[in-house]
């Protein structure tokens, strides 16, 4: 199961004592169900702002944030979440910390079947060796697959993912691009995904969003044409190519470094 | 010879030349009895008391460990509040800090005039006083420093506040708390003895080594100084098992 994701007008700000610092403008954005979007931006333009916003935690000033149709005012079970720390904890097995959120959610599986889910999971990110093992026995992109692995257990039908490969090295995070996609195709949820990476975003997703500026507001949005089945190589066609340097110049306008030309 | 064979001969060695070493001085510089006893006087003392080394030993150890439990629940009861609610951090504090501050020597006179007689009451009451200060501390910052994003994967589910405590803080603050209980039981075991040693007429193997200093008797106060060590070791030990079964999670393999 999917859903449609609406961000309808939503403003928010931060205040700290006297002074309020504005981090979204009048945004707006849509998800279609099942479709996975990456949200692109300058340096502290309000994209984690975002992601609390989207999964609940957090409600806006004004606007709103919808999930097929249904207005989000507290955080739901139906939401998964991975963070650039994968968060896993250390007195727990990997297997145990992929279950956890079935500890939490209601469901009526047996603790055998969550096991099994989660075993069946760790496989598919090529984790089966090291379900029993200690968070701390692993290296950085195995305890990011756990964590994706985590964030997928209860069947989400939205998945929020904030920069989760920032601080993994460039081969593994593509090796974890790859793992993403086939996640994809086996699992059903929608996809926001904020990054720094614009390989990342047109690797991973079906439209990129470009954020301008702080307060930031949807400044440009792009199609991505790539094919379903992509491959890193998908990524040095001259489309691709195309797609990486507009986004590139939509950013350097946002950082307003660059006018935008009057198209 | 094996790493198992030298990590238990090793300080067995240390031990040996520790005791010979004492031994020579006191022949050495052919003191007295009543002026320094020498390790060749101490089992005898033992021997001749040791009906009341057992008795007092084991007054010693329930007290420095019920006391010890206490400061544990009241100090883990301080450590949640002020953990979780800055405002109570900085209200209480500055209370806390005071109430350390004042040296637990100048109390136990004080608690043993307040309630004249109740040895057992009085000697648990400072066992509790001087330990549960860094238990409470050291949940408190375990508490208050998790990470936004450990509270923000069950939060993000749904969960409760209580269920992100007993699923993800408390566990995370184990280690910090067992830390915290090694000094504690230190701290808990100083606190009898004082006690102890002050209150006339009373028990434990504080009392025993008040005994010896009235009859001027060395060998026994140096006895009751070994069996305080015995016991003091068995704590902290008791305390490092503990450890190791609820958070040995948080000892990693050392690299080389």
């Amino acid at each position: 199961m999917s859903v449609d994701v609406g961000i309808e007008n939503v403003s928010h700000a931060y205040t700290t004592g006297q002074q309020s610092l504005p981090v979204l403008d009048k945004l707006n954005l849509t998800i279609p169900a099942g479709q996975f979007t990456a949200v692109v931006g300058p340096s502290g333009c309000g994209k984690s702002t975002l992601t609390r916003l989207a999964s609940g935690l957090m409600a806006p000033d004004s606007g709103a944030v919808t999930l097929n149709e249904e207005r989000v005012t507290s955080p739901r079970s139906t939401v998964g979440m991975a963070f650039q720390n994968p968060v896993l904890l250390e007195w727990r097995t990997i297997i145990e910390n992929v279950v956890l959120p079935m500890e939490i959610v209601k469901h009526d599986l047996t603790r055998n079947q969550c096991l099994k889910r989660a075993a069946k999971l760790l496989e598919l990110v090529g984790l089966a060796d090291f379900k029993h093992k200690r968070p701390s026995e692993l290296s950085g992109g195995m305890r990011q697959r756990a964590s994706l692995c985590r964030a997928l257990v209860h069947k989400p039908d939205l998945l929020i993912l904030d920069e989760p490969f920032g601080a993994l090295d460039a081969f593994t995070r593509e090796d974890l691009w790859q793992i993403m996609r086939e996640l994809r195709g086996r699992e059903s949820f929608t996809g926001l995904l904020i990054t720094h990476d614009l390989r990342e975003s047109v690797f991973l997703a079906d439209q990129v969003v470009v954020l301008s500026g702080r307060p930031a507001t949807c400044q440009y949005v792009l199609d991505v044409t790539l094919p379903e089945d992509r491959r890193i190589d998908s990524l040095y066609t001259p489309e691709a190519v195309e797609m990486l340097a507009t986004l590139r110049e939509q950013i350097e306008i946002a950082q307003g470094r660059k006018q935008e030309v009057a198209a | 010879m094996s790493e198992r064979m030298k990590g238990i001969l090793s300080p067995i060695i240390a031990i040996v030349l520790f005791l010979l070493f004492w031994e020579w001085l006191v022949w050495y510089n052919d003191w007295p009895n009543y002026k320094m006893a020498s390790p060749s006087d101490l089992w005898p003392a033992f021997w001749k008391f040791r009906d009341l080394f057992a008795m007092y030993a084991w007054d010693t150890l329930w007290r420095t460990v019920v006391g010890l439990a206490l400061a544990v629940v009241v100090g883990v009861a301080f450590g949640v509040v002020m953990g979780f609610s800055k405002t109570m951090r900085t209200a209480l504090y500055p209370l806390l800090v005071g109430f350390n501050a004042v040296p637990k020597a100048t109390v136990v006179p004080v608690v043993a005039l307040i309630f004249v007689g109740q040895h057992d009451f009085n000697t648990v009451l400072i066992a509790f006083m001087i330990s549960f200060f860094p238990i409470a501390v050291s949940v408190s910052i375990g508490l208050s420093t998790l990470e936004p994003e450990y509270r923000d994967i069950l939060r993000a589910l749904g969960a409760s506040k209580l269920t992100v405590f007993w699923k993800i803080a408390l566990p995370k603050t184990l280690p910090e708390f067992f830390g915290a209980l090694k000094v504690a039981s230190t701290l808990a075991f100083i606190g009898t003895n004082l006690m102890e040693i002050v209150e006339p007429h009373g028990r434990g193997l504080g009392h025993l080594f008040d005994s010896g200093k009235i009859n001027a008797d060395y060998p026994l106060m140096f006895a009751v100084l070994i069996a305080l060590a015995v016991l003091g070791i068995l704590l902290y030990y008791a305390v490092v098992i503990l450890e190791k079964i609820f958070a040995g999670w948080a000892e990693r393999e050392p690299t080389y």
